[in-house]
């Protein structure tokens, strides 16, 4: 069995999760009547989860966010989409396993599904790149977004990346042109672009596969210029200041939001989208539906009027 | 000559305006001495190994831009600090310094000249202002120097030079590459040329929006060019990089940059293109 993995601010859940797993088996073994303790501190458990994840950190949000256990692209597809069909390729030069394209149906809406995938063990995460992109990811993703386009069908996607891959094969591939590329075509996609990010939205690799119509954001995820600990090598000259960059940076969904980067914050079930993954996804799919319904009725034209004077408006400076 | 060699002093901050006094100056990359009248000649690249000094956003101006003329515009945007942004240094301090050292406001200046007769919506990146990064106001300038080619309908000519997005903005400098690259689908749409033109170094940030998305891309020799920096690909991989790897002749190879042209032929070139890309019907 793998060894758990437990966040230091988890540790009182997970304790008290273990005592009501003693009670009950102690129950059960003695025939002893524990019901009502037990239903008492379950009642507990579930306000100490709500507590501790009400007041969290935004680096103890990062943690969640990378939490091993936290549910990936194809967790939620898997959960809120029927007939998913996957393609594969960018037509030029290879697969990239970091970024999922498929058709899929969500609550009878047929759709197009682009999301960043991490591995749940060692041997996916080498396959999927740890969610991290090469160019040809980048290219695949906008192939499918042009196939939606075409026949005119709404794009899902779910950023989940601790960055676009910084290597040498990505530099000759051109990595930068071809996030560059993806964000000015995303711009004027013919079609509804409904974002929600699920866990990590590090830089230029989140914003490739994230310019649309409506950006959501779970509570727990992060969304920032740099990692925290990127800027903490930069800027404070020492990676252990991670936990001061991520409040620097204000990486925490309530900024964004304040900030008018995003549009909506999706609240995950108590004790993160982790301890829940039905709940979790049933709270995206539901969002999802409802966005999808009201975008896919605007004017195309008008849509992405909206979408490029939405971005054209981003930034605060002054005038004199 | 033994005693000439290079010697490693970092990164040189050398440019035409900083160097009033002295008459030599030292080649960064061969050690050369060449004597200060000779590199204005030689439009501030070296006449012995070629290399490309780094130069200010008025010498871009200068030699760009026809007699030099160019006519400003929103140099009354100015910087704030949204997120009250505070590292070793305190963002607001780090603004006082660079607008002190550089006499900037920014790190972009945006306005109209003439290139060649053609009147172009010229931008011009300036490294020295916190390394040339994109924040909000570098992102605003862009978008409205992008704006005046559409209502102008005249060509765009952006000379880069940047870091990337500007930390101490956090999520709003990465939104600036939203910003400008969704304009730029504007422009293409309207079918109005758009020159790049990649001067060392453009990494990151810059390089993964505007920068990418020109018509035609022109780079200055031996400029530094990227998506990620060296030393990140470096700690990443765990290996020694190529040599020449990320360099203007590198991206030119791999398909990414048009052509790597020296300093003393920019304008021409960049003229010669704006004729194919923009007849001469529609100049006015």
């Amino acid at each position: 069995m793998p060894i758990e993995f437990i966040l230091d601010f988890e540790r009182p859940i997970v304790d008290l999760h273990k005592k009501i797993l003693e009670m009950r088996s102690i129950a059960s073994q003695d025939g002893v009547n524990l019901e009502s303790e037990i239903l008492a501190l379950e009642k507990k458990l579930n306000k100490l989860k709500v507590d501790i994840y009400k007041n969290l950190t935004r680096w103890q949000r990062v943690q969640v966010a990378r939490h091993p256990k936290r549910p990936y692209t194809l967790d939620y597809v898997e959960r809120i989409a029927t007939d998913f069909i996957e393609i594969h390729g960018d037509r030029n030069f290879r697969d990239d396993p970091a970024v999922v394209c498929g058709f899929a149906t969500i609550d009878e809406i047929k759709c197009v599904i682009i999301g960043q995938q991490k591995g749940h063990d060692a041997t996916e995460n080498i396959k999927r790149n740890f969610g991290m992109m090469h160019p040809e990811g980048y290219r695949k993703a906008l192939r499918a977004m042009k196939l939606a386009e075409k026949f005119n069908l709404p794009v899902v996607i779910f950023i989940d990346t601790p960055g676009a891959y910084p290597g040498i094969g990505a530099e000759e591939r051109g990595q930068a042109e071809a996030i560059a590329r993806n964000i000015r075509e995303m711009a004027r996609l013919k079609t509804p672009i409904i974002i929600t990010i699920i866990g990590e939205g590090a830089s230029g690799g989140a914003l490739g596969i994230g310019v649309g119509d409506i950006t959501m954001m779970l509570e727990n995820a992060w969304y920032s210029v740099i990692s925290p600990e990127g800027c903490a090598a930069i800027l404070f000259r020492d990676r252990a200041f991670a936990e001061q960059s991520a409040d620097a940076l204000k990486v925490g969904a309530k900024d964004l939001l304040e900030l008018g980067v995003i549009d909506k914050i999706l609240p995950e079930p108590p004790g993160g989208a982790h301890s829940d993954y039905e709940s979790a996804a049933n709270i995206v799919k539901e969002a999802i539906i409802e966005e999808m319904k009201k975008l896919i009725h605007i004017p195309k034209d008008e849509l992405i009027r909206k979408r490029i004077e939405k971005y054209r408006n981003m930034g605060v400076y002054g005038e004199s | 000559m033994l005693w000439f060699k290079k010697k490693n002093r970092g990164v040189s901050q050398q440019t035409p305006r900083e160097v009033p006094d002295g008459l030599w100056i030292k080649c960064d990359n061969c050690g050369e001495i060449i004597y200060k009248k000779q590199l204005d000649r030689t439009f501030w690249t070296c006449p012995q190994c070629g290399y490309h000094f780094r130069v200010t956003s008025d010498y871009y101006i200068r030699i760009l831009l026809d007699d030099g003329k160019f006519e400003e515009y929103d140099t009354n945007l100015y910087p704030k600090d949204p997120l009250g942004f505070k590292d070793r240094k305190k963002y607001k301090d780090r603004l006082v310094a660079a607008r002190k050292k550089t006499g900037l406001s920014e790190a972009v200046r945006v306005g109209i000249g003439e290139i060649d007769g053609i009147e172009v919506s010229f931008a011009v990146m300036d490294f020295r202002f916190i390394g040339g990064s994109m924040g909000s106001v570098v992102g605003e300038r862009v978008a409205r120097a992008i704006e005046r080619a559409i209502e102008r309908k005249i060509p765009l000519v952006i000379v880069s030079a940047s870091g990337g997005a500007r930390m101490q903005e956090g999520i709003l400098s990465l939104m600036q590459m939203a910003k400008t690259s969704a304009l730029l689908a504007v422009l293409d749409d309207e079918k109005l040329p758009y020159i790049s033109v990649l001067t060392n170094p453009t990494t990151a940030g810059v390089m993964a929006s505007y920068a990418s998305l020109g018509d035609v891309i022109i780079a200055e020799p031996k400029a530094l060019l990227g998506f990620a920096g060296p030393r990140v690909i470096q700690q990443t991989i765990g290996q020694e990089l190529p040599e020449g790897f990320q360099s203007s002749e590198f991206f030119q190879e791999h398909g990414f940059v048009d052509a790597v042209v020296p300093r003393p032929e920019l304008k021409k070139t960049v003229s010669m293109l704006l004729r194919y890309m923009y007849p001469s019907d529609k100049q006015t």
